[in-house]
């Protein structure tokens, strides 16, 4: 009797605490990767915002879905999930950077509908604050006369966003040499900025939101800013197209929608997205979060996004990570 | 004396009887999880994030809630690795190695109380640590560039073979089938993939739970079901829970300095918990005069890991408040939520939040005191759940383990892999290959191959870089003395006699 008793103990113990989070009926958002990083801010802030102004008439569940870089997620969406329309998925320029160099075992972007991005990470060029390079065209000339003096350290692999970032803005001045640009891809961007401030690599590339707090200590100096226009907040950091390296080059923290769903359940979704990009409750979280604005809802969205993967797909066959 | 007024104003905030519920609830949750195989602490801390949102609860209350279970789990980790030499989540591996035979002596309550005080001593002077030293100790972190971990990983490597005093050709070995598990995945360095096969649940290489639940607590039914129950592992009961005070006062300067080595690495955001646990053990063994009786239920080897895990825990809240580096899993998880609650870690965070910070580590010396009483007077509780007869509770480990693998990613894969392991598990049990150095092999390989490989496109493959700062070259001569010295001059060394009492 006694055994009875502990074991269903332990069973409800397990039970209990796995559903917790499902608890009560909702729509699901899923971010490919564990907790802590971009794709977990997109679904727990949008998600939250989505039903706390009533955009959503039910609680949005964020699922965790880690693995290949957002591919086990993509293909889940893909094969199993294609026509659900209570299901949204975290997406950033690091979706499209896969997607356009085969990471996800063969899918494309155009098995998925992307439904739009509502703020963007700028990308930025950081470097310590006593370096002896004080704009992003010294340090580049610097790289482009002797590409062994600097090493670039950000957050992403070989081949990721951060590591093209730097090659396409050194690809606007010419430089074509992509493969002699060192680069070593650490833990994240918080790391990235450490090991830079740490004077083991020279530079950093990665996005604001990353070197915010940095900034602030006063420990780092932003040596431009990969936008259009300065960002509200950052006045104070030059974009690239200033110092004339024609690049504008944005994390967009953006959603993807299945295949398989209806036009009203689409519309639904970008109706709802559109709603929390013009709360206030977003403006403070995008403030808080070194995200500058940036609405690309609907259709649109699907050509931008088009247009980055031809771009990242040519550039990445130069630097031979796609064959 | 400002660092009572802060500690003052985080117990105002943290001090109300809400926070002691959650704090008490989320201590046990915490336990429970970290308890479990297959639930560690940073599944368990994302699994019960949507929680506090559903709640409601403000800022310090969802961290108080959050911190709370997050060092429940480190101290519940050590209960499954004691009584069934599974452990309970990554950091506990450690502990099964002394704590398990310990067990198996007869004096399972002397092993989970001596543990329990031994994570309570690392938690509370981490805790200490964090509250006094965190902004002159985040510069630390700046100081360790790519040679530096590599170094400090190649002291792990080299220590390793002292692992299991038995045969250490086996246990090398064992190193190296963990080393080629860490090769599956992407590679961080070209940014292709690695023995994937096209397979897209291996792109990011081998999660160690997986492993860790597959080679210990699958590979335990295989053993099982062979023996038919007569071989298990399972089946240590608790009688009388006493203090074993004596073991408790012999073990206080290893839980000194284990609290040290492990909050250092703590601290480090490129080393961690589960390194902590590790150097803290193996420093232990290399410093004491009976090394024979480590592995053996040594209580010392009882006291390291735990003292050391724990530091760590508090250690890797450093770099993640003052720079914003998870040092951990878990740190990661709490850095989201934080996030979550718009509040940037940072080197301002100190200066800027003061109530969240104080808040935070009140909390952590709450939660504490909390699950010192939980875990010691109060571990029959948790070792009841764990002492029904095996036939019943192996099914219930199983089932425990399936699905927390399962909510790891989602995936019927990482089931499968698991079973994989475990049946890896099963065939290096039947011929003596030890299985805590593949879990270290592949926890360590991958990072110590990015900091080399990183270190050599910094210095444009420049050898001599490695050895460029006193902190490499320091931990490079710890590494030679650890490893290669002990070979060469063993057959000169004498074992040093025992001091008299």
């Amino acid at each position: 009797m006694k055994n009875l008793i502990q074991t269903t103990l332990l069973s409800g113990i397990v039970v209990g605490s796995l559903s917790v989070a499902s608890a009560v009926t909702a729509a699901e958002c899923i971010a490919p990767a564990n907790p802590g990083g971009g794709w977990d801010f997109t679904c727990r802030t949008i998600g939250k915002i989505m039903y706390d102004i009533g955009a959503v008439d039910k609680p949005i569940q964020v699922t965790n879905m880690a693995g290949g870089g957002g591919g086990l997620a993509f293909s889940h969406v893909v094969n199993e999930r294609g026509d659900d329309g209570d299901l949204i998925v975290a997406a950033s320029s690091a979706t499209a950077t896969r997607l356009a160099q085969n990471a996800y075992g063969g899918m494309t972007a155009d098995q998925v509908q992307f439904l739009g991005a509502i703020g963007a990470d700028p990308g930025i060029i950081a470097v310590a604050k006593d370096s002896p390079h004080k704009s992003l065209t010294d340090l580049l000339n610097v790289v482009m006369e002797d590409p062994t003096s600097i090493t670039f350290a950000g957050g992403s692999a070989t081949g990721g966003f951060d590591h093209l970032k730097v090659l396409m803005a050194l690809g606007r001045l010419g430089y074509d040499d992509v493969t002699s640009v060192k680069y070593i891809g650490v833990d994240g961007g918080a790391d990235a900025i450490t090991q830079t401030i740490g004077g083991h690599t020279q530079a950093m590339t990665g996005d604001m939101s990353e070197i915010v707090g940095f900034l602030a200590a006063d420990e780092i100096r932003v040596l431009a800013v990969f936008t259009d226009e300065r960002v509200p907040g950052f006045e104070q950091i030059p974009t690239a197209k200033e110092q004339g390296v024609d690049i504008v080059s944005v994390n967009w923290r953006g959603l993807y929608v299945p295949k398989g769903i209806s036009e009203a359940e689409y519309n639904e979704w970008s109706d709802a997205l559109a709603s929390v990009a013009a709360s206030s409750e977003w403006e403070m979280a995008m403030q808080a979060n070194g995200l500058a604005p940036f609405t690309k809802v609907g259709r649109d969205f699907q050509d931008y996004v088009n247009g980055v993967v031809g771009e990242i797909e040519t550039l990445s066959r130069e630097i031979g990570v796609i064959q | 004396m400002e660092l009572f007024q802060n500690l003052a104003q985080g117990f105002a905030v943290a001090l109300t009887l809400t926070n002691l519920l959650l704090a008490v609830s989320g201590c046990f949750l915490g336990t429970v999880i970290g308890s479990l195989p297959g639930l560690g602490p940073s599944n368990g801390v994302a699994i019960l994030i949507p929680l506090a949102f559903t709640l409601g609860l403000d800022a310090t209350e969802a961290l108080v809630l959050m911190t709370s279970v997050y060092y429940g789990a480190m101290y519940g980790g050590r209960i499954s690795s004691i009584l069934l030499n599974i452990p309970g989540d990554e950091p506990a591996l450690m502990t099964t190695l002394d704590g398990y035979p310990m067990a198996r002596k007869g004096r399972p309550g002397d092993a989970l109380v001596l543990s329990g005080v031994a994570s309570f001593f690392g938690a509370l002077l981490a805790t200490i640590g964090l509250m006094l030293l965190a902004p002159i100790l985040a510069g630390i972190a700046y100081l360790f560039g790519p040679p530096e971990y590599f170094a400090l990983y190649l002291l792990a490597f080299c220590t390793l073979g002292g692992l299991a005093s038995k045969n250490q050709a086996k246990s090398a070995l064992a190193a190296a089938i963990g080393l080629g598990i860490a090769m599956i995945g992407l590679d961080n360095s070209t940014g292709l993939p690695r023995f994937t096969y096209g397979e897209i649940h291996l792109f990011d290489g081998i999660d160690f739970l997986v492993a860790i639940v597959g080679l210990f607590a699958v590979s335990e039914i295989f053993i099982f079901i062979e023996s038919h129950g007569k071989k298990s592992a399972i089946g240590v009961t608790l009688r009388k829970v006493t203090i074993p005070i004596k073991d408790i006062i012999h073990c206080l300067p290893t839980m000194l300095r284990s609290t040290l080595v492990g909050f250092v690495a703590g601290v480090l955001p490129g080393a961690g918990a589960s390194l902590g646990s590790f150097l803290a053990y193996m420093a232990e063994k290399s410093i004491a005069r009976d090394k024979s009786k480590f592995g053996h239920g040594n209580p010392r080897g009882v006291a390291a890991p735990e003292a050391g895990n724990n530091a760590a825990a508090g250690g890797a809240l450093v770099p993640m408040l003052t720079l914003g580096v998870p040092g951990s899993g878990t740190t990661a998880v709490l850095l989201a939520l934080l996030l979550t609650l718009n509040i940037t870690p940072g080197p301002l965070l100190f200066q800027d939040r003061p109530e969240v910070v104080w808040g935070l580590i009140a909390a952590l010396l709450i939660a504490n005191f909390v699950l010192l009483i939980m875990n010691v007077p109060l571990v029959r509780l948790f070792v009841s759940i764990l002492s029904v007869p095996p036939n019943i509770l192996l099914p219930g480990i199983m089932m425990v383990s399936f699905a927390g693998i399962y909510s790891l990613s989602g995936s019927g894969f990482d089931l499968i892999l698991m079973i994989l392991f475990g049946l890896l598990g099963y065939l290096c049990r039947k011929v003596g290959v030890p299985t805590v150095p593949i879990i270290l092999g592949i926890l360590l390989g991958n990072k110590m191959e990015d900091a080399l490989r990183d270190a050599m496109v910094i210095s444009n493959g420049e050898i001599s870089y490695l050895f460029s700062s006193g902190i490499s070259i320091g931990l490079w001569v710890a590494a030679i003395v650890g490893f290669v010295l002990p070979i060469f001059l063993r057959p000169f060394l004498k074992t040093p006699p025992r001091p008299a009492d």
